[in-house]
């Protein structure tokens, strides 16, 4: 499904210049559940970033089936974000001032859902993380649990083929994180490949496979028993 | 997504709903200012030309001096004396009626009560060419005009003054200056004209007894004439300057010493002096609807830094760049819209308000509301273009990781 070959990110130029990733080779399955972990400054968040076409390599080619992801223009890049995948990020990065509903219907904006089918749409979004008696909250009035299950509402309302999740319970206590990891779980085994950045462990033993980074480049990784 | 944006632009105002009514008022002022300026201009036109056609619009005035605007200098001047007028009446067909016409201030006395009036030395003709119709009593005997006898006709205002307790004048002999004169007349009640002038403070008199008692002179410095319906003003005016031309002798290439001036001319000065001012006064309207516009631009430009998380996060989930510009773009241009919808209610408000003040007619004029609140959506659209585009060359990355 997608496949990373030769992937280098550098930040600056001439003698400034910071290799952030180096030539990494990272091929991932439909349906798969892969972590990214590694220690600060290991790159895990360009790769991401990169996966996510929120950002472009260097060099080297990003193939989506049979797309190549790096000769797209920016509007192309925008389409494929719109269409094949969902975020969610550490912060939540859902609008403030603004109901929970609203947030999850956003996305459905760009894609051109009148507006009936999208208040359903993120109704039923919001159903599937057990927020469905919290519609109308404003973003600033639910906890922070409350506020990633709506950043995954939003993730999975346009039903996206991978869903991009950088350290998703970063800002979370165990007992959320856990919740929050079992909810990203139920939509990977409903058929969403999911990736996802984190530094905890126990968070990385949630994916069937975890890759582990450092200075750029894949050091090893490791598949997990289901 | 077009009206999606116009409902984000609309909770975007909601939410900092007084910093958004700030950034507008320049918009609001400029808007009420241009509103107000043009349909006032053309409330007072309408209300002038309205009552110049009531005070005759097919009156002439001739004077014997040039037309140097209003005030010209008489004192060079040769007068013109009751041959002149009776001359012009007897000679010119095309007019209906014509009188001479000598005024002075001076107080009018009945018994303990004083009023300082104008007083006018006329002719019988003065009434037709005035539109002035009795209350009471009669216009002025043949017999009277001609020896100069001590009557006179009174306004209402001056009936008001000196007969407090409401008796007729009629019959009752007031003072003026130094002599008394026999109320023979009551003029019908006019009202103020368009410049505010009370019509019926006058004590009208017979132009021959003016000129021995009041003047002490023969002159006759203003000729008031009306002309025949269906009869050009202008072929009136041509034939009047020929016969006074003669009177003077004046040769050919000589100018004129008299001038003969109808009111629509002085309705054009007014009309000209009107455009002007509402030319002048929409310029400074302009200039405020620019600085409006800066006004929008500014917050516009604080309030993509301080949204730029919210558009990483709209480019995240699959907003290409022209959805983000139209975003922004739509917000300003609501912002100046709303702007200029309170600014056409505020203006059309003031419109009211003077018109009812100062007694003219009320126009709201449609087509400079449209062309009003166009102009503030375009000054929306100009001034947000700036803030919009910096919103959509955002890179998605850097946008997401603003602190």
């Amino acid at each position: 499904m997608i496949k990373l070959q030769q992937i280098s990110k550098i930040y600056g130029s001439g003698e400034v210049a910071t290799h952030v990733l180096k030539n990494i080779d990272l091929e991932i399955k439909q349906g798969e559940f892969v972590a990214i972990m590694g220690p600060s400054g290991s790159g895990k968040s360009t790769l991401l970033n990169i996966l996510g076409a929120l950002d472009e390599p260097s060099s080297g080619t990003y193939t989506f089936f049979d797309s190549s992801i790096n000769s797209f223009s920016k509007e192309q890049l925008a389409l494929f974000r719109r269409y094949i995948l969902g975020f969610i990020f550490q912060g939540f990065n859902l609008l403030k001032k603004t109901s929970a509903l609203e947030n999850v219907m956003m996305p459905l904006v760009y894609q051109g859902i009148d507006a009936k089918s999208r208040k359903e749409m993120a109704y039923k979004a919001l159903k599937s993380v057990g927020l469905e008696s919290h519609v109308y909250y404003n973003s600033n009035e639910l906890s922070g649990g409350q506020q990633q299950r709506v950043a995954i509402a939003r993730a999975i309302v346009t039903n996206p083929q991978v869903l991009i999740a950088d350290e998703p319970t970063g800002n979370l206590d165990t007992q959320r994180s856990h919740e929050i990891m079992e909810l990203i779980r139920s939509f990977n085994q409903n058929g969403i490949t999911v990736i996802m950045v984190t530094h905890e462990e126990d968070i990385a033993s949630f994916a069937t496979r975890t890759i582990y980074l450092r200075d750029g480049v894949i050091e090893r990784e490791r598949t997990h028993a289901l | 997504m077009l009206f999606s944006a116009f409902l984000q632009a609309i909770r975007e105002i909601r939410r900092n709903l007084m910093r958004s009514m700030l950034t507008a008022m320049g918009i609001v002022i400029g808007i009420a200012s241009v509103i107000a300026m043009v349909n006032i201009g053309k409330g007072a036109s309408e209300s002038i030309t309205k009552s110049v056609s009531n005070l005759g619009s097919n009156t002439l005035y001739i004077m014997p001096s040039q037309e140097h605007g209003p005030g010209g200098n008489t004192a060079f001047s040769k007068p013109f004396t009751m041959k002149d007028v009776e001359i012009l009446k007897s000679s010119i067909v095309a007019l209906q009626a014509i009188s001479p016409v000598a005024s002075a201030s001076i107080t009018a006395l009945y018994k303990d009560q004083n009023y300082q009036t104008s007083v006018r030395g006329v002719s019988n003709d003065y009434f037709s060419v005035q539109n002035w119709a009795l209350k009471e009593g009669r216009f002025f005997e043949i017999s009277e005009l001609r020896t100069g006898q001590n009557v006179c006709i009174v306004g209402q205002t001056v009936v008001n003054k000196i007969f407090p307790l409401g008796e007729s004048p009629i019959g009752a002999k007031i003072r003026l200056q130094n002599f008394s004169c026999e109320v023979v007349g009551m003029l019908q009640t006019k009202g103020a004209n368009t410049f505010g002038t009370d019509q019926d403070d006058l004590v009208v008199v017979p132009i021959k007894m003016f000129q021995r008692r009041i003047s002490g002179k023969e002159d006759v410095p203003l000729v008031m004439a009306s002309v025949k319906e269906n009869i050009p003003l202008e072929e009136a005016k041509i034939q009047i300057e020929q016969v006074l031309r003669e009177r003077r002798h004046l040769k050919e290439h000589e100018e004129s010493n008299f001038s003969v001036r109808s009111m629509t001319a002085l309705l054009d000065t007014i009309s000209n002096v009107t455009s002007m001012l509402t030319v002048m006064l929409s310029a400074v309207a302009a200039i405020s609807l620019i600085v409006g516009g800066i006004g929008i631009m500014n917050i516009m430009l604080v309030s993509v830094t301080e949204r730029t998380r919210e558009i990483g996060i709209r480019m995240a989930v699959g907003a290409m760049a022209k959805d983000i510009l139209i975003q922004f773009l739509i917000e300003a241009t609501v912002l100046s819209a709303l702007g200029g919808i309170i600014g056409l209610i505020i203006g059309i408000g003031i419109t009211i308000a003077v018109a009812v003040a100062m007694d003219i007619a009320i126009i709201i004029d449609p087509t400079i509301s449209v062309i009003a609140l166009v102009f503030a959506m375009l000054i929306g659209i100009f001034f947000g273009l700036l803030p919009a585009r910096k919103a959509s060359n955002m890179n998605p990355i850097d946008a997401l990781r603003y602190e």
